[in-house]
């Protein structure tokens, strides 16, 4: 976990970044960012199938003295128009932020912004 | 005895018009009263109960399953299997279950491995069911992302699910809210505990639950 003093990062994933990834990659790569205190914007958010593969990787992980589980916030997968539909054309999941639960709570969430607030210090002791 | 005997024809007529038996998953969120409408269920079919309850997140921490629970609707009947399954969360802090309600440091551990554990069994069954009765607090923000995380789930796999819009019984709940939020799904709203609007749930799921589909595996 990041120690205080060194602050907090926030790190913006590019969906180039995320794309480069196989679904096992990336789960493996969020956990592992967050499992070291970092708080992640994804561009390109999780299916709902890798958020709940996640979610089952998170609770092994879990070590109750230093990691509790994560906060996750994000829009669901784009609607397709009908043409979209016909051209085949795959749902792409939007903007997710993803952080440890002992420092990342999310305030308010509607169809237009997700609020969170990143608490240092409030974290397992 | 006929062409088809009396066995075969039914199975055939079930085959073309729907389901006769359906192994239905009860999921949600901690604390949203999925074992108390489990054993609602129950009370009302079978005369039994599936489990405890608490005001304590993380009460159910095993999955528990009760088979051919027979629901009747009218004419109509399904045969379930009910699997109350424990709650999904993407955090489990053992220090809730101290400061907030009052375990020891020893109990409160052991809950949150347990929970931790079952949040695994509950992700696991959903390879193993054939519909889902998704239990959301409508005193609750329904935004959760562990509810989207569950319905975006479901819509990928192609299973069908019913909401149980629950506790509405207390002052605070608001049923609407929660079907303005899932338009795309049957809303039902219950107070599992009172045991108000519970034979429109039934109804709903034998209707629901019986029609034949076929689902998609990941």
């Amino acid at each position: 976990m990041t120690k205080k003093n060194e602050g907090i990062s926030v790190n913006l994933v590019s969906r180039q970044k995320l794309d480069e990834f196989s679904s096992d990659e990336k789960l493996k790569y969020i956990l592992k960012e967050v499992q070291k205190g970092k708080v992640l914007v994804l561009e390109h958010g999780l299916t709902p199938i890798e958020q709940t593969v996640l979610i089952e990787h998170t609770m092994k992980e879990i070590k109750q003295d230093t990691f509790i589980g994560i906060e996750i916030e994000g829009y669901g997968e784009d609607k397709l128009s009908f043409i979209q539909k016909i051209l085949g054309i795959i749902k792409k999941p939007r903007m997710t932020v993803i952080g440890p639960a002992d420092l990342l709570k999310t305030v308010r969430k509607d169809s237009n912004m997700i609020q969170t607030r990143i608490i240092p210090g409030s974290g397992v002791k | 005895m006929g062409l088809f005997g009396k066995t075969s024809f039914a199975s055939i007529i079930h085959r073309i018009f729907g389901k006769k038996h359906a192994k239905i998953g009860i999921y949600g969120p901690p604390n949203v009263g999925k074992t108390t409408l489990a054993n609602r269920i129950l009370r009302d079919w079978t005369g039994d109960i599936m489990g405890s309850v608490s005001e304590i997140p993380h009460e159910t921490r095993v999955a528990k399953w009760k088979k051919d629970v027979k629901v009747e609707n009218g004419n109509s009947s399904l045969f379930m299997d009910i699997v109350d399954t424990p709650g999904i969360a993407t955090k489990v802090d053992y220090k809730e279950f101290m400061n907030t309600f009052g375990l020891s440091k020893d109990e409160s551990k052991q809950r949150a491995k347990e929970a931790t554990e079952g949040v695994i069994e509950s992700i696991r069954w959903l390879e193993d069911i054939d519909g889902v009765l998704l239990v959301m607090d409508a005193t609750q923000d329904p935004f959760t992302q562990v509810n989207v995380t569950i319905l975006g789930n479901l819509e990928a796999r192609k299973l069908p699910v019913l909401i149980a819009a629950n506790k509405i019984d207390m002052e605070d709940s608001s049923p609407a809210t929660l079907k303005s939020a899932f338009p795309q799904h049957p809303v039902i709203p219950i107070s599992a505990l009172t045991g108000y609007n519970s034979e429109n749930l039934y109804t709903k799921m034998v209707n629901h639950f019986g029609k034949r589909r076929r689902k998609k595996r990941r």
